[in-house]
């Protein structure tokens, strides 16, 4: 069984197996808004394998991370704003 | 189908939209003909900064005419100009170059233009992400960048110019413009605004063009807070002869920062040059070490219109009746853009000035 670890998005503790995407983990979680267009659209992935930059999400405060391409952590801190 | 106007532009950039507002303002039915689309040319491919610029007399008091312009005119104009008063700060990497920042300092000072002299701490605290070693630098707080092309079209938009785009000019004379598919668009002046181009249809200006790359990023609201210029520019920039680079980085309004420049002369191709792109984005990674952990989105790549003695050609063409110049505005079209119009508005309504047009005017280095 794999290992399970806890994520934060905007604050909010979600579980996932280490080495799942975020991306994963936040659909899995029911997050259908990872970002908002200058326009004020929610975004979510598209293609899921990094090519699409729908995913971007700050993680770690880091902004514009894609997150189809960045594993879970145990205590990753991810912001949807 | 045929067109008259008192003043006819050829080129709908951000120097033939400034030189077609002010020949409205001042009563003149001016028709402006751009070949490709308004704004689309060097003023898309430009950084949009205004700035106060020292090399000369002339280049200041162009500049320093034209930034008072445009600080007139921003504020009525569209949101999409994107207008950030961000100031420029000129960035000394040791002493040699902190002796250039005295020297700028004492420059403007002298001439009424608000400056102010960081030490390297100060300049640490003013951009976080440069980096330490810094010796210090020059803010300029009164600079401030644009989006030229939505400038351009709303100098237009706003004189009701008739505007022409999508066919271009095959030949210009001194009775006007006839176009490539035939039509011939007629005035009792004749402005060549074509930029980079200016010398195809009349060879005998001396402008060549000068290719630049630009890279934009993504959004990181914060990154970045002033236009950023080393001061090692201005050797790059002076260097006649070869290929150069230098640090120059801008924040956007969006939050998007945009790195430059280069400069090369004789690349005539539109596509990017890959060693000159790595050396310029290279150069930016020295001063801003985390600049190169930015998503960048797109890289291009424009013409400036260079003349032998950096100044703009700005005034009746020597040898020709009816037919005035204003191109070879180089890095400094936006900047010097509004005070074109102006001159050219003047001249030719006979007006006087608000500063002496001499300095630019084309029968200094064209002989008719």
């Amino acid at each position: 069984m794999a290992e399970r670890v806890t994520i934060f998005v905007d604050g909010r503790p979600i579980a996932a197996e280490r080495g799942a995407t975020v991306a994963a983990a936040m659909l899995s979680a029911g997050i259908r808004a990872f970002r908002h267009s200058v326009s004020g659209e929610p975004r979510a992935p598209l293609c899921g394998m990094g090519i699409c930059f729908e995913c971007r999400v700050t993680i770690g405060g880091e902004p514009h991370r894609r997150g189809c391409q960045t594993l879970c952590q145990d205590g990753l801190e991810v912001s949807t704003t | 189908m045929n067109h008259s106007a008192d003043v006819v532009i050829a080129g709908g950039g951000i120097v033939g939209a400034a030189c077609a507002y002010e020949c409205a303002r001042a009563g003149l039915s001016v028709t402006v003909i751009e070949g490709a689309i308004i704004g689309g040319g060097a003023s898309a491919a430009g950084m949009g900064h205004i700035v106060v610029m020292d090399d000369s007399e002339a280049q200041f008091n162009l500049t320093l005419l034209s930034q008072q312009l445009w600080s007139e005119r921003v504020a009525e104009m569209t949101d999409g100009v994107e207008h950030l008063p961000c100031g420029t700060l000129w960035v000394a990497a040791d002493e040699e170059e902190m002796a250039e920042v005295r020297r700028k300092r004492a420059f403007y000072s002298q001439r009424g233009v608000p400056v102010e002299m960081l030490d390297s701490r100060q300049l640490a605290e003013a951009e976080p992400h440069l980096r330490p070693d810094l010796a210090g630098g020059l803010l300029v707080p009164g600079d401030s960048v644009v989006y030229p092309p939505v400038a351009a079209r709303w100098l237009l938009d706003r004189c009701g110019a008739r505007v022409l785009t999508g066919v271009p000019i095959a030949t210009l004379d001194d009775n006007g413009a006839t176009l490539e598919d035939g039509s011939r668009v007629s005035g009792g002046v004749i402005v060549n605004a074509l930029g980079a181009k200016a010398a195809r249809l009349m060879p005998s200006i001396p402008v060549t063009p000068r290719k630049g790359h630009l890279v934009i990023t993504d959004r990181y609201p914060g990154f970045l807070r002033h236009q950023l210029v080393e001061l090692g520019y201005l050797k790059s920039a002076h260097s006649a002869g070869a290929d150069s680079i230098a640090f120059n980085v801008q924040p956007r309004r969006t939050g998007q920062v945009l790195i430059g420049s280069s400069r090369q002369f004789g690349a005539d191709h539109k596509g990017i040059d890959q060693p000159i792109l790595s050396r310029m984005l290279r150069r930016a990674a020295e001063y801003m070490p985390r600049i190169g952990s930015l998503i960048a989105i797109r890289a291009w790549t424009g013409f400036r219109a260079a003349t032998p003695d950096h100044l703009p050609l700005i005034g009746p063409m020597p040898g020709a009746s009816r037919l005035w110049l204003a191109t070879g505005h180089e890095g400094l079209g936006v900047t010097t853009a509004l005070a074109t119009g102006r001159l050219i508005a003047d001249q030719i309504t006979g007006r006087s000035s608000p500063i002496d047009a001499a300095p630019y005017l084309p029968a200094r280095c064209i002989h008719g």
